[in-house]
């Protein structure tokens, strides 16, 4: 059994069964259930979740992307700095970047005034943070992959030879 | 008027029996909320480099007729596809034409090469315009039916035997709509002997090429001695998601695609510019995104077939294009009939076989190319139905071993000698 493959499907959506997913992989259901387990053991398969249009279920989110800059501990390189600021449950993102600053970090809150208040309180004053830049994010089009607004029903006439 | 419209109309139009496909359209169109296995097209929207590409092109004023054999720039990338692919060369000066569609493409080869009586050998069950344009170019159709039991595949010896001193053209269209069968190379050859034997010509649609998912694809002008006598036919429509572009192409002797070209600069001038534009995006960009589309199909393939046994109804192993053609005789039914009683009681739409020509009958076409919820709903109520009908499920819980004996690729639902599953492969 291809695992890449396994991993695409499941990626798409998780939800499949591993039935499902023998079937269309032309391997065993017990295969299947094994390769899934070994994946989730040794965490390529991190987590399962669902991606959820919040504005549609009537929650205010605000989010917003950070540009930090921090300087470099001898040894840990970013290391350290980067592993505390993910330890925030504020945080949904970090990435180290190549450019003009070196983490990217999303935050999610309820108001601007929580987001603005977690950057001035809690991440400026890491040590080893030199500055924030903070942008708030005023819409999202598109999201891990998916068209928030997707208007490409299928067009397609019903039968055709 | 002293005559009506009726008397007016050329016989041969006014007597040509409309699509079969087309009753069958009216009556699904009439009804709410159906899942629909008819569609004989992707359900995948063009990939976006592509539109962006033909957006870019209108913007920057590509608006005008191109040459009547098409862009240059496209018919060297169509040449460079089918070299690195088939290794078949063709000169994009004077051997390929781009055309409107494949539809286009073989009406401008039958009307160039089909001279009145012209017998013209057609494998059946076939898509639905093949006999009508052979009948309009004033040829004669010449059906080679083919059964399940070998395979969808047609055989040398069929050949051989419908061969007449009218006969002149083998119409070939594999891997197949709507059964899913390909022609491998050693079944190619001998009916290329026979092709070669009788002086015919071959016209070869390969619209679903690329949408072969066990072996490889053979490409019959790539067989020794063919591409002289083969007029290759292909299009953008199936592999890269472009149906509605209406982008073919046609590859051939230089005499015979001069002689097509004189017909499509009469009467078409030449296909849109705009598409044009687009099919060369694809054939620069496209790969990736093609490969990622035969991937699913392939998916789904194993998942119709599978649902196919467990309902019990048998069904032969398609290896390419996007359709699985399952028989349904067991119900009891007529093609019609199921097709007609799926549509009313279980909303669910698939094509009666007898559409693709009378050898059709008591199959059904399933298109999978739909969404994998769509296509899960679809089977699970077309079970229902089946179930209805007294046909017993036959669940084989465990999948077994590889069994041997299965060459024509045929599974007899819960037989024991033969089976769709294979957990050893891949």
């Amino acid at each position: 059994m291809n695992t890449l493959e396994l991993l695409e499907l499941l990626e798409d959506n998780a939800r499949l069964t591993p039935e499902e997913i023998a079937v269309m992989l032309q391997a065993d259901a017990g295969e299947v259930r094994r390769a899934i387990q070994e994946l989730e053991q040794n965490k390529t398969i991190l987590k399962y979740m669902t991606l959820v249009n919040w504005e549609k279920a009537g929650e205010e989110k605000v989010s917003a992307m950070i540009e930090v800059r921090i300087t470099p501990q001898r040894d840990v390189g970013f290391d350290a700095v980067a592993r505390r600021i993910c330890r925030f449950p504020e945080v949904r993102s970090v990435r180290l970047m190549s450019g003009a600053y070196d983490l990217a970090v999303f935050i999610e809150g309820r108001t601007m005034r929580e987001v603005s208040h977690f950057v001035a309180t809690r991440l400026a004053t890491i040590e080893g943070v030199i500055s924030t830049t903070t942008h708030f994010v005023l819409k999202t089009y598109k999201q891990d992959g998916v068209i928030v607004e997707d208007s490409e029903e299928d067009r397609r006439l019903i039968v055709s030879p | 008027m002293n005559k009506t419209w009726c008397e007016r109309i050329n016989p041969v139009v006014r007597d040509m029996p409309p699509s079969g496909i087309r009753r069958f359209f009216d009556m699904v169109a009439e009804t709410k909320g159906v899942i629909s296995l008819g569609v004989g097209e992707p359900d995948f929207v063009t990939p976006w480099h592509i539109r962006e590409a033909c957006i870019y092109s209108l913007e920057k004023g590509y608006t005008m007729y191109t040459s009547n054999s098409g862009l240059l720039e496209l018919r060297y990338a169509i040449a460079r596809d089918l070299a690195e692919t088939y290794g078949v060369t063709y000169d994009p000066k004077s051997e390929i034409l781009v055309t409107v569609g494949v539809s286009q493409a073989l009406d401008l080869a039958l009307r160039a090469l089909v001279c009145p009586g012209d017998e013209v050998l057609i494998p059946e069950p076939s898509y639905v315009s093949y006999a009508p344009t052979v009948t309009l170019a004033g040829g004669k159709v010449v059906s080679l039916p083919t059964g399940m039991e070998q395979g969808f595949c047609l055989r040398a010896h069929q050949v051989e035997a419908a061969i007449t001193p009218r006969t002149k053209i083998l119409l070939l269209c594999y891997p197949n709509n709507p059964t899913g069968a390909v022609l491998d190379r050693k079944t190619l050859l001998e009916i290329a002997e026979v092709v070669v034997a009788h002086d015919l010509i071959v016209i070869s649609d390969e619209i679903y090429d690329k949408l072969t998912y066990v072996g490889q694809h053979t490409c019959v002008a790539s067989l020794p001695g063919m591409k002289e006598r083969t007029v290759l036919l292909n299009g953008f429509s199936k592999s890269y998601a472009m149906t509605g572009w209406r982008v073919g192409y046609a590859c051939g002797h230089g005499d015979f695609i001069a002689a097509m070209t004189k017909i499509h600069q009469y009467t078409m001038l030449c296909a849109p510019i705009t598409a044009q534009m687009a099919a060369l995006e694809a054939l620069k960009n496209g790969r990736a995104g093609m490969e990622r589309m035969v991937r699913e199909y392939n998916r789904r393939r194993h998942l119709v077939l599978h649902a196919f046994r467990d309902m019990g109804l048998p069904c032969f192993e398609p290896k390419g294009a996007f359709y699985a053609f399952p028989e349904i005789r067991v119900t009891g039914l007529t093609s019609e009939e199921f097709a007609e009683i799926l549509l009313q009681e279980e909303k669910v739409a698939v094509v009666p076989g007898n559409a693709f020509g009378s050898s059709g009958e008591g199959f059904v076409r399933c298109s999978y190319a739909a969404s994998l919820e769509d296509l899960g709903e679809a089977l699970r109520r077309m079970a229902q139905l089946v179930r209805r009908r007294g046909v017993r499920p036959r669940v084989i819980s465990t999948p077994s071993r590889h069994l041997p004996a299965r060459d024509a690729g045929v599974s007899a639902a819960g037989g024991a000698s033969s089976r769709i599953f294979h957990p050893g492969r891949n």
